[in-house]
């Protein structure tokens, strides 16, 4: 295995688009070193990003905007001291991913090209609306982070390309964002199912939202029907049954270790309806 | 020809330096470089702790890092916690409460303790215990360990 | 020391002290090895490393059950940096019984049983050498058909994982895979059920679980072509490796020596070898340079010892005034694919052990299965032996409205009581414990929406063993131990504390060392509850040894008679005004002339220790069950167990507590889960979910002392009751939480939330 230190993305792309065998791009590592330890991936070509400049910054642009870095750590995200409160959600969902430890090392950007169904930053991003730019041999794009996932453990990029900066839309007025999962004991398992949901109200009434379901699909969810069941209402209890059985329809799952399909629908509509709650309480500025 | 690659660190306040295989991880790196086996290697896959150390001051698993990727760093392992041979707090904590009993996860608990006492020095059972979440203990059920770490949060905070 | 006539004291939590009585037993000091083991210094078993040394990687078996056609190694012994390659045919024949079994198990030789077992193995220069040269060999199977659950091995038309090896007693025209059978019991049964108001009877089945040690099995092996060779290996018994790594070899058993290293945890999964052979076998072949071996976690996951699933047929009868009137049990479980490994015969004699009971009958089967060779894990087969008796005991309780604590109490075995498993009871502590769980503050807490408690009682025989200690003066009036058994709990510091106690002098002044073999007599492992019972009693025994022959030397060096000697605090004693008018001639004194005196002091003892004494406990707790997602939180735990005495409370209390969160992993998340193709499908810590520090409370305990009267000081094994009542003590908590009576472990949130829809839904 070759180890590369590129210091900057162009020269990134340009080692990924040459190499012959498997490539691999290393933020945190926290999945490709269990990868390789566990002889699931055996990359000819290991190219190291953290040495291109900017890769570590979290800055807020004029507009409210983010701007994250790519080998930013979960545990960075959380100690920021103004991230977290406009976007509680996606600094939690990435806050739960593993350990203490894993979230020293722990990326969005990794967590989502991991390409897992059950990553618990993605429903958050995606209900977020994150975009990602991705830098390849022809030039830049900017993806939604829901088109990057294609399949468990696949994406969309091509050969030669990696994702370059990830932004997170700038939060605006009365609106918030939570993500909850259903994990068998208190830490440390991957999502039996996972549930993010960003929404913005006008008084009581939600007027804008995003729902999106992990774990329940072969990729994240991004379920327009979830959003359209809430988007109007006060979130009655009408509004949350009507929600719940969006969610529940919207999912696709397998039986496995973690769960079955009956277990996984079932918890779906639960955790939706948990989630919207405190996505709406967050919006009308409560302290949740 | 070698593909070994040459790395210059900093671990314990020591300056160091070794050659290591590109696959072989941080853990890899101190234990059979440089004769550190403080750290221990219970899993390989970032699930059990019992590797932990600091890396520029942050807790992180040394099996989820590559040896290549300390060039540079400062690294703080369980050989390094007592200073001058005094013992930290929590290293007496631990004897004093019986916070160990086949001691094979002690050194990461006390490291990710260690990390956790800097940046919140006066945690709530439950912090402790989620802090420690990624530290697997099979022998003690965990009760002594935390009421060792709260115990010695206090006479951190008394001494501060 | 004799043992005086003690009321059994109940004392709870930090302030516990054992006894006034005694000078270091009951205390609570730093234990000798703390230091080490805080600081990283203390050596495990892959922190060690020598000259020359090769590193071995092993090739496993992807499939549950096959024939091995044909395995090429050539392209392995043609890799960088490869020393020696060994397969299954490398190892000596003609082997039998349980040696051949150990040897099956080190590497395959014809078939492989299970998923991830040995087949190959290469030494190299470096470990990743040796992990991309295993990757080589060529292995050509042929697919048999598998069988992985217990009740569908024992079918007519299951697949056959071996032949020849049912015992005697198995009826006629059971399955081949049906290796053992046993019967036994007392009274009338007929009658005790026709006694009964009301008789239930219900089946319970448990999933295999693994110790979950977090040090991964690990060793330095070294054998020249001279048949002599060392290990060092992190291990539970150094003697038992020592004569099974001979046996798999077909070498001399004195030719081996085998040194311990400190243990990251064993609870009987360290008793026995799985790889150890192998890393001897590479080293002889390697023209004697030493290998190291260590697992990984999914090699340990995979391929060393969990325990027996199971499928168990409870029936009980019992009067409207709580008496129990007749029990039967049958009892079908699997220990891998290897015979006389599953649990079954101890899991009967523990399933009524806590109940006075007129009539008891016992059936049981050992079953085999694709899965790897079973090794005891805690108390091997009394968890689940309890989760079937106490869970239908708690519902018979809820049936007919009676308190779960009296109905112990009304039942409950007692000093006298003809066990269920035959012998007759001395001195126990299971009522004392009861009494201590009613008395207990937590069973005052307030139970609100969705919470439940659970109670049950649970049970070890404990065990004596061979013990061999040897124990010497130091010039400077110190003394050190030699023991055997490795210290996986703090038995040092128990040791120590007896030691001290015995002989009068300060407790460090003691040192203790865990020996290699070659340096004493044979000693069983740590494992049946018996570091702190057998070590210790030969302990005491080698100081009373010494005792004597310092006594000796005081009565000569004042010209007395032997007899007008006595040892007390630490010195030699004029016995009596008559004996004469001398000072005491302290240890130290004694120590510094010894040389010229008679020579160096020693004792030792060597023993098949008897006087065992069995532990018994209550454990209480309390949960909450989330409705919507079956998800259970432990809000109170309570361990209440008979110590006879507690040499060290916070190392007895360590023992409650780590049984119990062993047991409430079990209970609720921890399983193996195989595929249709027979392979495991959770060989991490990801998917093999151990409790973790947020998922737990804290874990009050009552140390409770009944004093075993075959014992100096009155010790019980404590180890391994713990591990007994959690899985029925949740399964009942669940229980009064929801309506919902769980009878398949785990009791996950998929199984829960299934069984509280299927309740609302009638």
């Amino acid at each position: 295995m070759k180890y590369h230190t590129p210091a900057s993305f162009a020269d990134a792309s340009a080692i990924a688009a040459e190499a012959h065998g498997v490539t691999r791009f290393l933020a945190g590592g926290t999945d490709v070193l269990v990868q390789m330890r566990s002889d699931i991936v055996t990359p000819e070509d290991l190219i190291d990003v953290k040495h291109i400049d900017g890769v570590k910054d979290i800055t807020q642009n004029a507009d409210g905007s983010w701007t994250i870095g790519i080998a930013v750590a979960g545990a960075e995200m959380t100690e920021h001291p103004t991230l977290g409160q406009e976007w509680p959600g996606l600094v939690e969902a990435m806050d739960l991913i593993g350990s203490t430890q894993v979230q020293g090392r722990a990326t969005l950007v990794g967590n989502l090209c991991n390409g897992s169904p059950a990553a618990d930053s993605v429903p958050a991003q995606i209900a977020a609306g994150v975009t990602v730019t991705v830098t390849g041999p022809n030039g830049t794009r900017d993806v939604a982070v829901e088109d990057i996932p294609s399949g468990p453990g696949r994406t969309t990029l091509q050969k030669g390309e990696l994702i370059s900066a990830l932004h997170v839309p700038a939060r605006g007025d009365n609106a918030g964002d939570a993500y909850l999962r259903f994990i068998p004991r208190t830490e440390m398992d991957i999502a039996v199912v996972g549930c993010g949901i960003s929404l913005r109200v006008d008084g009581d009434v939600i007027t804008e939202a995003r729902v999106s379901l992990g774990a329940v699909a072969p990729t994240v969810l991004l379920v327009a029907d979830a959003a359209k069941a809430i988007i109007g209402t006060t979130l009655d209890d009408a509004a949350l049954d009507s929600l719940a059985k969006a969610a529940e329809a919207a999912c696709s799952p397998i039986d496995d270790k973690r769960g079955t399909i009956e277990f996984r629908t079932e918890v779906a509509g639960v955790l939706a309806k948990r989630t919207a709650k405190i996505a709406y309480a967050r919006a009308k500025g409560e302290k949740v | 020809m070698s593909n070994k690659i040459h790395v210059s660190t900093k671990v314990n306040g020591d300056e160091v330096e070794f050659l290591c295989d590109p696959r072989e991880t941080l853990l890899d790196a101190l234990r059979d470089r440089l004769n550190l086996t403080g750290a221990k290697e219970g899993c390989g896959t970032g699930d059990c702790g019992a590797c932990s150390v600091t890396v520029d001051g942050r807790l992180v698993c040394s099996c989820l890092m590559l040896g290549a990727e300390a060039e540079g760093k400062e690294i703080a392992t369980i050989e390094g916690m007592a200073e001058g041979g005094e013992l930290h707090p929590l290293q007496r904590k631990f004897i004093e409460h019986a916070a160990l009993q086949c001691g094979v996860c002690t050194p990461g608990i006390l490291v990710a303790a260690k990390n956790l006492l800097e940046k919140n020095p006066d945690p709530t059972e439950e912090q402790v215990r989620y802090w420690l979440a990624g530290n697997l203990c099979r022998c003690t059920g965990y009760d002594k360990i935390i009421r060792a770490v709260m115990d010695a949060a206090e006479e951190m905070r008394g001494a501060a | 020391m004799a043992l005086d006539e003690v009321k059994p004291v109940v004392e709870t939590g930090e302030s516990y002290d054992s006894n006034k009585e005694f000078k270091y037993v009951g205390t609570r000091p730093n234990r000798p090895d703390g230091l080490d083991k805080v600081t990283g210094r203390a050596k495990y078993g892959a922190d060690h490393a020598v000259a020359n040394m090769l590193h071995a990687a092993v090739l496993r078996s992807p499939h549950a059950h096959a024939r091995i056609v044909k395995i090429d190694t050539s392209k392995a012994e043609a890799a960088e940096g490869v020393k020696a390659v060994v397969i299954g045919t490398d190892l000596p024949e003609g082997l039998t019984g349980g040696d051949l079994h150990l040897q099956e198990n080190t590497l395959a030789r014809d078939k492989v049983y299970y998923d991830g077992h040995a087949v190959a193995a290469v030494a190299a220069t470096s470990a990743l050498a040796a992990k991309d040269a295993v990757k080589l060999i060529e292995v050509e199977y042929e697919l048999l058909p598998h069988v992985i659950d217990v009740d569908e091995a024992m079918k007519p038309d299951a697949p056959v994982i071996r032949e020849g090896d049912q015992g005697p007693t198995v009826p006629e025209g059971m399955h081949p895979n049906v290796v053992n059978y046993m019967e036994f019991g007392h009274g009338d049964l007929e009658a005790g059920f026709a006694a009964a108001d009301l008789v239930l009877e219900n089946t319970f089945k448990t999933e295999a679980t693994h110790q979950g040690y977090i040090e991964p099995h690990a060793c330095v092996g070294q054998l020249g072509e001279d048949g002599k060779g060392e290990m060092w290996v992190c291990t539970q018994g150094q003697w038992f490796i020592r004569k099974m790594c001979a046996a798999v070899l077909g070498l001399e058993a004195s030719n081996l020596r085998v040194t311990p290293s400190e243990i990251g945890g064993g609870f009987g999964g360290k008793t026995t070898i799985f790889s150890e052979a192998i890393s001897l076998a590479l080293s002889r072949k390697a023209g004697g340079r030493p290998v190291k071996l260590v697992m990984t976690r999914s090699e340990v996951l995979r391929a060393t010892g969990p325990t027996a699933s199971t499928s168990m047929d409870v029936k009980i009868g019992m009067k409207k005034d709580g008496t129990i009137t007749a029990g039967s049990v049958e009892f079908r479980m699997q220990g891998g694919a290897w015979p006389d490994m599953a649990p079954t015969g101890m899991a009967l004699n523990c399933a009524f052990a806590s109940y006075d009971m007129p009539a008891v009958h016992h059936v049981g089967y050992d079953v085999l299965a694709n899965r790897p060779k079973a090794a005891a894990y805690r108390a091997p087969g009394s968890p689940m032996a309890a989760f079937a008796v106490e869970s239908l005991v708690d519902e018979m309780c809820r049936e007919l409205k009676l308190d779960p604590i009296e109905v112990r109490m009304k039942n409950g075995a007692k000093e006298g009581t003809k066990a269920s498993y035959g012998p007759t009871f001395k001195q126990i502590g299971l009522m004392q414990t009861l009494e201590a769980a009613k008395a207990h503050p937590n069973l005052q807490a307030e139970l609100g929406p969705n919470q439940g408690r659970g109670v049950a009682c649970g049970f070890w025989f404990n065990h004596g063993g061979e013990t061999s200690v040897t124990l010497a003066l130091g010039n400077d009036g110190t003394v050190t131990v030699s023991a055997g058994t490795p210290d996986i709990g703090g038995s040092r510091a128990s040791v120590a504390l007896m030691v001290a106690e015995t002989l009068g002098i300060p407790y460090d002044h003691v040192r203790v060392n865990i020996v290699e073999t070659g340096a004493l007599g044979f000693n069983e492992p740590s494992h049946g509850s018996r570091a702190t019972f057998a070590t210790g009693k030969a302990a005491v025994e080698s100081c009373n040894q010494a005792i004597k022959e310092m006594c000796r030397r005081a009565a000569k060096k004042w010209g007395i008679d032997e007899d007008a000697v006595e040892w007390k605090d630490g010195a030699a004693h004029p016995a009596g005004p008559n004996a004469g008018e001398f000072p005491p001639m302290t240890i130290k004194k004694i120590a510094q002339s010894m040389g010229r005196s008679g020579g160096p002091i020693s004792g030792h003892h060597e023993t098949t220790a008897g006087g065992v004494g069995e532990s018994f406990g209550t454990h209480v707790v309390d949960v909450e069950v989330d409705p919507e997602t079956g998800k259970t939180t432990i809000l109170r735990y309570l361990v209440v167990q008979d110590a006879g005495r507690a040499i060290h409370p916070s190392y007895v209390e360590g023992q409650y507590q780590g049984g119990a969160a062993q047991g409430i992993g079990w209970a609720l998340n921890e399983e193996y889960v195989y595929d249709d193709m027979g392979r495991l499908q959770n060989p991490v810590f990801l998917d093999y979910r151990v409790p973790v520090a947020s998922d737990l409370p804290m874990i009050d305990t009552v140390i409770v002392e009944v004093p075993n009267p075959g014992h100096p000081y009155g010790v019980r094994g404590v180890g391994e009751t713990g591990i007994t009542p959690p899985l029925p003590a949740i399964a009942n908590a669940i229980a009064d939480a929801t309506g919902c009576r769980m009878r398949h472990l785990p009791m996950t949130p998929v199984k829960v939330l299934k069984a509280i829809k299927e309740r609302v839904n009638g």
